[in-house]
């Protein structure tokens, strides 16, 4: 509790007199204020040092980047001491793109390639027309068509065969392409003024959100054969993603609710005086306004859920996550599974990272 | 509204008298309702004919069953020919105590993350934002397979690492020293804890008689006798022992003390760290949102640091930082659940196994969702009614 006593922003450290060394004197400002901050910081340079010297030691000095294809060897030699890197050019295509056709793999990649590139079409806002709406949809039926073939000459490439990075993204992307107009529709229910409606509403959202995900995909993968009539049977993947879809709408809609309470009243009567309709009115006039409100809690929705998807791990469903962990049964690399899920953690970091400085800086736009 | 109007109100036909407006939603409502019956009698009659169809019984009497399932570790006693309702609360007893446990340590250590992003120091707070940014942007069943795979690596019993004296850290889990808990010490602890209650009521009644008369009256000798001397003096009386049970290699293992397992451990830390990056966001933006004004004043009074935190800052901070708050924690908790990944017996796995054992689908599923709905209801009571009391008293 002592570090909050001296708060940067306080009148005091402002009003010290600025001479002297600019270099120095940000030394002084920021790491040696008092005598207490001088020690916390020598303790704290000390600590980290030693981790990082720690780690280029392991991860760089005595790492072995490369070996001779399925040979193992050097890596047990340098095990404890140093990283052995060389487990991902041996094993990154498995962990990107699953068991898919080794010599198909630039379909999954540019599908993989494709996905970013609409990403960061949809961040732009100057783009944010019906046009994009119209790219999208063409975009997602090509990436069907690249993943699936069967068409122009691509050979046919069966769902249970897919896995890895695109699985990942076809997970979170088409959960969040259903998620969201369910979770409007659902947030709409919630402020009915129907009875009925309304309590349907909150009877799903608090139903879903009350159990554990795993709960729900465990439900998808076991239940769901039971629901359906014999012999209707559908994928496993498609089965996760319906329950992903449940779940991001239900978590969404709370979202898109929170937004609906912030448009002023006026607004609402101002379309019924026009002589709008419900959804005209909801459509032309509120949800705009209730969507820019809440921009940056749904871009948090959206990364805590691209990173939920990793849980169709414990189903059996091969995204990225599984991959990497399938990667490392070999027994030949079995030790090394710490570099794997290192160079995994990277990718879901860059998308991760990515959406939050993104959110970041629509916050700030806002303010 | 009294009816002053002379004119008599316009005859209208039965549904002309709800207005189009009723009309409307009476007709979308009853649509809704029908599309949501005719979809759960549809699921309905499937399950029923599939259930029959695999001869599986429905009911719960499956529950006296004997569960033939081993739970490697466990709060409470428990052994495979003990029914599947014991199981049920072996794992329920699992995921409490990874949850409770969890909460309290994401709680103190996000709390000292997110001040010291707010630190003067500049490489403090760095060092906290990298550590925010990071544990935020990687799934959390990432960051627990990671731990597990760590916690395997860790050298064999015999060669285990010991940070402190009588702690292990090995692949058998972390050892500590221990003292055991038999009945006589939970008496003392009773003790303590009435002692506790006490004092809290003796308090509440200090401050009704400050309120009335404005004297100051110390409340902590009442604590200091209530919670300390007390409990003490029964334990001389009971002449209780309070010795330290070190844990000591014997042959591959280790014997005595407290044993974290493996899973449990790896569960513990990565729920723990993964939350604490939530939790430090949320107590810095808690901080930030108290005025600059409100430290100024603070300062112009006079007061000491620590006072000026715990009485002026803290309360304000406490405001905004509750509701959120509360859904980390019911975060945390759904989380857990997690556990089955690296085969920590939570409930979720125990139901899993019971349901590829018996078959016994829904009574599985709503148990979980009984049990989930009944520790977040407890979750959120709780917090509803600290965050009543801290709320501010606007006339």
């Amino acid at each position: 509790m002592t570090a909050i006593t001296d708060m940067p922003d306080l009148p005091r450290a402002a009003r010290r007199p600025q001479i002297g060394n600019p270099v120095l004197r940000w030394l002084r400002t920021n790491l040696f204020s008092s005598i207490p901050n001088g020690i916390l910081t020598i303790v704290l340079l000390a600590v980290l040092a030693k981790g990082v010297i720690g780690f280029v030691q392991w991860g760089i000095a005595n790492a072995v980047w490369l070996t001779p294809a399925n040979d193992s060897s050097a890596c047990k030699a340098v095990r404890g001491l140093g990283a052995c890197w060389a487990i991902i050019p041996e094993k990154y295509r498995f962990i990107l793109f699953g068991t898919y056709p080794f010599d198909e793999q630039w379909r999954p990649a540019l599908a993989v390639l494709l996905f970013i590139a609409l990403y960061f079409l949809s961040t732009r806002r100057a783009l944010w027309r019906r046009e994009l709406a119209f790219l999208w949809i063409g975009a997602l039926a090509l990436i069907s068509v690249l993943m699936w073939g069967g068409v122009f000459g691509l050979s046919f490439v069966s769902q249970d065969r897919w896995g890895g990075l695109p699985v990942t993204l076809i997970l979170a992307t088409f959960g969040l392409a259903f998620g969201f107009p369910l979770g409007i529709l659902v947030a709409l229910g919630r402020r009915s003024k129907l009875p009925a409606i309304r309590s349907l509403s909150v009877l799903y959202v608090e139903l879903i959100r009350g159990v554990p995900l795993v709960s729900l995909l465990f439900m998808a993968s076991v239940m769901f054969p039971l629901f359906m009539p014999s012999g209707f049977n559908i994928d496993k993947l498609l089965r996760a993603q319906i329950a992903i879809i449940l779940f991001a709408g239900a978590y969404l809609a709370e979202v898109i609710r929170g937004g609906l309470q912030a448009v002023p009243r006026g607004q609402y009567e101002a379309a019924d005086a026009l002589g709008l309709s419900y959804w005209r009115k909801h459509r032309l006039v509120v949800l705009p306004q209730a969507i820019r409100h809440v921009i940056p809690p749904l871009v948090n929705t959206f990364i805590a859920f691209f990173k939920d998807t990793s849980l169709v791990l414990i189903i059996g469903i091969f995204d990225l996550l599984t991959t990497a962990k399938t990667a490392i049964i070999d027994p030949a690399w079995q030790q090394f599974s710490v570099e794997v899920y290192i160079f995994v953690a990277a990718i879901y970091f860059v998308f991760c990272f990515a959406m939050s400085r993104y959110s970041r800086s629509l916050e700030a736009r806002g303010r | 509204m009294t009816s002053d109007d002379p004119r008599p109100p316009p005859r209208r036909s039965f549904f002309g008298a709800l207005g189009p407006n009723e009309l409307k939603g009476l007709f979308w409502q009853v649509l809704v309702v029908g599309i949501v019956v005719a979809v759960v009698v549809f699921l309905w009659s499937n399950t029923v004919t599939n259930l029959s169809a695999r001869r599986i019984t429905t009911g719960f009497a499956f529950l006296g069953r004997e569960a033939s399932m081993p739970i490697a570790d466990s709060l409470l006693a428990y052994s495979p020919r003990d029914s599947y309702l014991w199981a049920f609360v072996v794992g329920v007893a699992n995921t409490l105590r990874v949850a409770v446990i969890g909460i309290v340590l994401a709680t103190i250590l996000g709390t000292l993350i997110g001040i010291s992003r707010l630190s003067a120091n500049w490489l403090l707070s760095r060092l906290a934002a990298v550590y925010v940014e990071t544990l935020r942007d990687i799934p959390l069943l990432l960051q627990l397979l990671f731990w597990y795979v760590l916690m395997q690596g860790l050298p064999a019993a015999r060669a285990a690492w010991r940070p402190v004296e009588g702690v292990f850290l090995s692949n058998r889990g972390l050892i500590l020293p221990a003292i055991p808990i038999g009945a006589a010490q939970l008496w003392v602890l009773g003790t303590a804890v009435l002692g506790f209650v006490a004092f809290l009521v003796v308090r509440r009644w200090l401050v009704t008689q400050q309120m009335r008369d404005g004297k100051p009256r110390p409340a902590w000798p009442f604590a200091l006798g209530l919670i300390v001397v007390l409990p003490l003096a029964v334990s001389l009386l009971l002449g209780v022992s309070w010795t330290i049970e070190w844990p000591q290699l014997r042959g591959f293992n280790f014997v005595g003390g407290l044993t974290l397992a493996p899973e449990y451990f790896a569960l513990l830390v990565a729920l723990v760290t993964y939350t604490s990056a939530f939790i430090a966001e949320i107590v810095r933006s808690g901080i930030q949102s108290v005025p600059r004004g409100q430290w100024d004043a603070a300062s112009a009074l006079g007061l000491r640091r620590s006072f000026m935190l715990r009485q002026i800052i803290l309360p304000q901070a406490l405001r905004v930082i509750v509701p959120p708050m509360t859904s980390q924690y019911l975060n945390l908790t759904k989380n857990s659940s997690l556990a089955v990944a690296i085969g920590y017996q939570d409930v979720v796995s125990v139901a899993n196994t019971t349901l590829n054992q018996t078959g016994q689908a829904i009574e599985v599923i709503s148990l979980i969702m009984a049990v989930f709905l009944t520790i977040s209801l407890g979750i959120s009571f709780f917090m509803n009614w600290y965050n009543a009391r801290i709320a501010l008293a606007e006339r």
